[in-house]
């Protein structure tokens, strides 16, 4: 593989780690900023889930894994610690793909 | 405040750290096998973890490659989804302090983990606290996992065992704190429809960084108090 690949992706993704942080930087911003900032985890959050539970590529599929995270949907609604969560969302999605063949 | 997830003390935060590190460190073995299998060496799949480290944009770069595409396409499409470290730099740069040496070297362990961790602790010591302890786990459990999947090569299956689960489901645990209120929950539905309904027309990476566009909520009227920005006021 092309060393290039890791050169340009390391060189990239520090940059736009960085710009956010520096640019900023413990400035004290008006509170319409800072409650619109304060609602970035639930905005990506969520849709790094729904990416990461019914995409494949640029596909819309349905999967064991739909079955993982519904399991810990309702795991971490019952308040479990997230050991449990990891453990019975993972282990139920490894469990249906077992008994369903390759989904 | 009453979810699990808010931190109790710092110990609770330590050990919300030590398994989203697990967590991570076993989806970075997937990561380890696939990277080496797309014909990378041991060597460069573990720079990948140590240097580029966000690992979505890791697993794209190498799928790209594997599937034939050009280093060029590789790195846009790794990039565009590091994207939203810069948006969640935005996020904490309230909370990250210190001189800019300091920021700098940071800045590094800024992505999606770190965020909610940091963004879910209600006040200044246990953010610096969940950023360290969250950056210091994932850091560490990732890189190891890395190299576990590298030497590994392709005698894992990662998906018999649902290891492609395991961000989703942390992610799932995760989010919950910031449902807590009316605005938390309207920012993440917009992103979850946004996410869903542009990933089959547009390039990978890039509906997870439209999906900010549900952070627009807090421009409305609002009947709540925001999830975490309050403590940043007072210092």
């Amino acid at each position: 593989m092309s060393w290039w690949l890791v050169i340009w992706l390391s060189v990239g993704a520090y940059l736009l780690k960085v710009v956010g942080v520096v640019v900023l930087g413990g400035r004290t911003l008006p509170v319409v900023i800072n409650r619109c900032l304060a609602l970035i985890p639930a905005a990506l959050l969520a849709a790094l889930i729904m990416k990461d539970t019914l995409t494949s590529g640029q596909d819309l599929v349905i999967d064991a894994r739909v079955v993982g995270v519904a399991v810990a949907t309702f795991a971490t609604m019952r308040r479990l610690p997230l050991t449990a969560v990891l453990i019975l969302g993972v282990g139920s999605t490894a469990l249906v793909r077992a008994v369903a063949g390759v989904i | 405040m009453s979810r699990q997830l808010v931190p109790q003390d710092m110990r609770d935060v330590v050990r919300a750290s030590v398994v989203i590190g697990i967590a991570s460190g076993i989806y970075a073995i997937s990561f380890g096998v696939l990277s080496v299998s797309a014909g990378a060496s041991v060597l460069q799949t573990c720079l990948f973890s140590l240097l580029v480290f966000t690992g979505a944009s890791q697993f794209s770069a190498v799928s790209v490659i594997s599937a034939g595409g050009s280093v060029a396409s590789a790195v846009s499409g790794g990039l565009l989804l590091a994207a939203r470290n810069g948006v969640y730099g935005l996020a904490l740069s309230p909370s990250i302090k210190g001189s800019l040496a300091k920021r700098m070297f940071a800045a590094q362990f800024v992505i999606d983990e770190t965020t909610a961790m940091t963004s879910a602790a209600p006040d200044q010591r246990s953010k610096d606290w969940a950023f360290w302890s969250c950056a210091v786990m994932l850091f560490t459990c990732w890189n190891i996992g890395t190299l576990i999947g590298a030497l590994a090569g392709s005698s894992i299956d990662p998906k018999s065992f649902g290891l492609d689960a395991a961000f989703p489901v942390v992610f799932v645990a995760m989010v919950a704190p910031h449902l807590t209120t009316r605005s938390g929950r309207r920012a993440a539905a917009i992103g979850a429809t946004v996410t869903i309904a542009l990933t089959p027309f547009l390039p990978i990476g890039l509906p997870i960084l439209l999906s900010a566009v549900g952070v627009f909520v807090g421009l409305l009227p609002h009947e709540d108090a925001p999830v975490s920005a309050t403590s940043e006021a007072s210092p």
